[in-house]
């Protein structure tokens, strides 16, 4: 599904090199969870997928089944299926988040050529997946993601994913700031949308959100590399011993 | 003063001395309208249309914007419109003469014809200043209007909406209106053009709060864009008297919309917001003034402008807080989306404080689009077009939103949307 190849980026308006010479691929159907240390270039990597603007490709390839997404703007990415949830996802007040729900679910659809949704049809579909998700009503009727909690933002974050059915996510340190029990709902909704046409990328720090969310596959990266690829056992690895070994033996 | 006797007049200037000429045999108004309208006319002769020399017109220099007044137009053809929000009670005025008169318990409505024919109005007509053009020109040639009578203590139900309907030519109206002690109520004062030739139109509202009153009162102006839209907005505020006044331009090509208002009753608020939707080669300037004169009043201003193309924009505020009027809290902010590098936008704020226990600031910005919320949209499938006038709206529906009262946002939401919609 996803095949990055080569792929080196930088800050657009600094020229700071961020991504050199990363390799990877992921499979429709799997989970592949990316770790590293701080500024190795994991946020970096999903802002490049989504197609955000401040960061440059200068050379390498992202396919996405097969045809290269680096012409695309993020909204056209967004409508094939890429969907990324943010570290940090973004206060919009004067947008509800209503509305910004049903713009966004009925673009995409136009953008692939099917009929927009009926307001019962979309009132239906957030009811469900809101209740799925915790979500109360009240927060629904706020403007997008503003004075929600940290957790309530991640929780958002997944019931956008949810209602618009992508089929390459990328979850961006979507454990952080999130307490045990917002975790596991977090985690219960990703799970939730496993399926065989349907690839996950989770990006984090840590081991216990992938207790939660069991990946297929697990990439170390360090310095805009993937210096180690390896299954699940790979991240229970890093968490008893750190990031010092795998990077010592890729230096070596 | 401004005494520049013996200049050259221009285009525009002519052009009104000679429709006052002209019209003055068949305008409405009894000796003592017609004794004020010749003393109007002949200072604004002397005077000219203001320029730049003129502090309150030195954003706006009329005489070398306005280039031409068309004539009036008697035989173009306009119609009532259906309200801005349902169920509102409309009178309307249409090329310049009103027309549906309704009545609405506890309101007495006379029109502004008749206050003219039996010399009421004579008094009202005179210029608030040596530099007040938009008085001079409205009062030597004002047809008709309402003059509308609030009896203490009645709420009105539903909202009032006074329209005002041009198809070319010159209109020149009129809206007296007192509101008695605790009235309550919404009115909707609405400035619209159909047709696509340009207009000269000039209004003044002047408006009265009783003790405790508590209005909302909202001005829309959505005139064509060839047209030329001179507003002024007359307010006294009584004591414990609260009004929530909008002022919304989403049209127009040469328009000025002054706001001057008198704290005359302690305890009072005034909470002024205005939107700007600028488009085109608009030029749009909306200059507001508040005297404090009183202890304990408060007043927000928060003026919000989105600006497009060759527009240009311009908002001055003055407060003036009186020597004796302590604990004054005023507070004002113009904040500016200016989203080309051809648009220009002119912020001045003036402050001057005579007393020395009170609460007064102002604040201006100018920003771009937040790249972040755009990209954020953007990466939930929203194109980058829509994207963009999901956040220019939002800028703008903050504001309006502020009004809880959900047609009314319902409706003023509606016009921003299906303006950004032509403009964006």
């Amino acid at each position: 599904m996803l095949e990055i190849k080569n792929l080196h980026a930088r800050i657009a308006e600094d020229g700071t090199e961020i991504i050199r010479g990363l390799n990877l691929t992921v499979k429709a159907g799997e989970v592949a969870a990316i770790m590293g240390p701080n500024g190795s270039g994991k946020s970096t990597l999903s802002y490049i997928l989504s197609g955000r603007e401040d960061y440059e490709v200068t050379e390498g390839e992202i396919l996405y089944n097969g045809e290269s997404i680096l012409e695309l703007d993020p909204a056209e990415r967004a409508a094939k299926g890429i969907f990324l949830a943010f570290q940090y996802p973004v206060e919009i007040p004067g947008v509800a988040t209503m509305q910004f729900l049903k713009v966004a679910m009925n673009e995409q659809r136009k953008a692939r050529g099917e009929a927009e949704l009926t307001t019962p049809d979309f009132m239906r579909r957030v009811k469900e997946a809101s209740a799925e998700l915790k979500i109360a009503p009240e927060m629904l009727r706020r403007p997008l993601n503003v004075g929600f909690s940290g957790g309530e933002k991640k929780r958002a974050e997944i019931l956008q994913m949810s209602l618009l059915e992508p089929k390459l996510c990328v979850l961006d340190e979507t454990d952080s700031g999130l307490d045990i029990d917002a975790l596991k709902i977090v985690a219960d909704g990703v799970n939730a949308l496993r399926s065989p046409d349907r690839a996950v990328i989770v990006i984090t720090h840590y081991q216990r959100l992938l207790d939660y969310i069991v990946p297929d596959t697990v990439h170390v990266l360090y310095k805009g590399q993937v210096i180690k690829s390896g299954d699940k056992t790979l991240a229970h690895e890093l968490e008893a011993n750190g990031y010092a070994d795998i990077i010592g033996a890729a230096a070596a | 003063m401004n005494m520049q006797t013996g200049m050259k007049l221009s285009v525009a200037e002519t052009a009104l001395c000679e429709a006052y000429d002209h019209a003055i045999g068949e305008l409405p108004g009894d000796g003592s309208v017609l004794a004020a309208r010749d003393t109007l006319i002949s200072d604004f002769k002397e005077a000219g249309l203001p320029t730049r020399r003129v502090e309150a017109w030195h954003y706006t220099d009329l005489k070398a914007l306005l280039r031409a007044v068309p004539a009036f137009d008697p035989a173009a053809s306009a119609a009532k419109t259906s309200p801005l929000v349902e169920g509102s009670t409309v009178l309307s005025v249409v090329n310049g003469l009103a027309d549906a008169r309704a009545t609405v318990e506890g309101v007495t409505v006379r029109t502004f014809k008749d206050a003219l024919a039996d010399g009421t109005a004579a008094e009202g007509l005179a210029a608030r200043d040596g530099d007040d053009a938009i008085g001079r020109i409205n009062g030597s040639f004002v047809r008709d209007g309402f003059v509308l009578d609030v009896a203490a203590g009645t709420e009105l139900e539903a909202p009032l909406e006074i329209q005002t309907v041009q198809n070319a030519g010159q209109t020149h109206t009129r809206f007296p209106v007192a509101f008695g002690a605790g009235a309550k109520g919404t009115i909707i004062e609405r400035h619209t053009a159909v047709g696509e030739t340009a207009a000269f139109v000039t209004s003044i509202s002047d408006i009265a709060l009783g003790d405790g009153a508590d209005i909302t009162w909202v001005i829309l102006q959505t005139q064509g864009a060839a047209d030329t839209h001179l507003g002024q907005i007359r307010i006294t505020l009584g004591a414990d008297a609260q009004l929530r006044l909008y002022v919304i331009n989403a049209g127009g090509k040469l328009v000025r919309q002054e706001i001057h208002v008198v704290v005359a009753g302690e305890g009072t608020d005034l909470k002024l917001r205005g939107i700007n939707l600028l488009g085109g080669e608009t030029h749009n300037d909306v200059t507001f003034t508040v005297g404090h004169d009183v202890p304990n009043t408060t007043s927000t201003e928060v003026i919000r402008n989105v600006i497009f193309d060759r527009a240009r924009g311009v908002f001055q505020g003055q407060i003036r807080v009186a020597p004796d009027a302590q604990k004054t809290d005023a507070k004002m902010s113009c904040n500016t989306l200016l989203l080309s590098d051809e648009a220009d936008f002119s912020a001045k704020p003036e402050l001057e404080i005579f007393a020395d226990d009170v609460q007064c600031g102002h604040g201006a910005t100018v920003i771009d689009i937040d790249h972040v919320q755009l990209f954020y949209l953007m990466a939930r499938g929203i194109p980058e077009n829509k994207a963009r006038a999901m956040l220019v709206n939002a800028f703008v529906a903050e504001i309006v939103e502020e009004l809880e009262d959900e047609p009314l946002v319902e409706a003023l939401e509606g016009v921003i949307a299906a303006w950004l919609e032509k403009h964006a």
